[in-house]
């Protein structure tokens, strides 16, 4: 079942977002910041918490998440240390996804070079 | 002829382009994306007997590794087109943006070049995303939560 859900999440998540890309002037660059700020907004509601308890990887394999990961974190951290913890928590889920990309795009940057 | 003739005579010859094609594939492309990510959260559960948490994070790493390998083999570009935002709004979509800036302007330098373009299209995403999630946690603190 989670399966189906993570297909229908996943799926509508980037139906959205190429309604809103046929239909407005918007670039993939507004696109995907939009979604990231989605994301934190869903989690604020409490929302984005049921779609990944439903559809697991649908959820979380999305850009939606990162904003999900950065809500949580810094709200995790505000129950911790307080104040401070809203500055030190916010990227302490979400550094798996950037330093996973700073790192994977520097080693392919050194070894390949620019097909156009 | 003027100019509304000629803005007319453009628009009859323009290709059109299906928008409800477009939903469709990008529904069904990040549906599968979903779906794999999904499996192979499940697999590393499974195989390594990992708890969701991790064999999560793992999955990410896995998917951001595949999307920069591809992106740099060349024929990502070519998918992106193609799937719309069937592999934007996954994570697919940030990964190829960090790796094709830095394949593209890596010969403009290491610093001047790869370094100051790195986050050139992912930057926004980590702006608005840290201050979209600060000012709602905020509210929420404020709020009582």
């Amino acid at each position: 079942m989670t399966f189906i859900w993570a297909f229908l999440i996943a799926g509508t998540f980037c139906a959205l977002g190429q309604i809103i890309l046929d239909n407005t002037k918007l670039t993939p660059g507004h696109v995907t910041s939009l979604f990231t700020v989605l994301g934190s907004l869903l989690a604020f509601f409490g929302i984005y918490e049921k779609l990944i308890e439903l559809g697991g990887g649908g959820a979380t394999g999305i850009i939606s998440n990162f904003g999900y990961m950065l809500y949580t974190g810094a709200l995790e951290g505000f129950h911790e240390m307080g104040i401070l913890g809203i500055f030190s928590g916010m990227l302490t889920k979400s550094s798996t996804a950037i330093v996973g990309s700073i790192i994977f795009a520097s080693i392919v940057a050194l070894i390949f070079k620019p097909k156009d | 002829m003027n100019k509304e003739e000629y803005q007319k005579l453009v628009k009859k010859y323009e290709p059109k382009e299906n928008k409800f094609e477009n939903v469709i594939y990008a529904f069904l492309i990040g549906g599968v994306v979903g779906f794999i990510t999904e499996g192979i959260i499940v697999l590393l559960m499974n195989f390594f007997e990992l708890s969701r948490i991790v064999a999560g994070a793992w999955t990410c790493l896995i998917i951001i590794f595949a999307a920069s390998l591809f992106t740099a083999l060349g024929f990502f570009d070519n998918w992106m087109t193609k799937a719309k935002a069937g592999l934007l709004i996954p994570t697919t979509g940030f990964a190829h943006s960090v790796s094709s800036s830095a394949l593209d302007y890596k010969k403009e330098g290491l610093i001047t070049g790869l370094g100051a373009n790195f986050f050139k299209l992912a930057g926004s995403v980590i702006l608005y995303g840290i201050l979209s999630a600060f000012i709602l946690v905020i509210v929420r603190v404020i709020i009582g939560g």
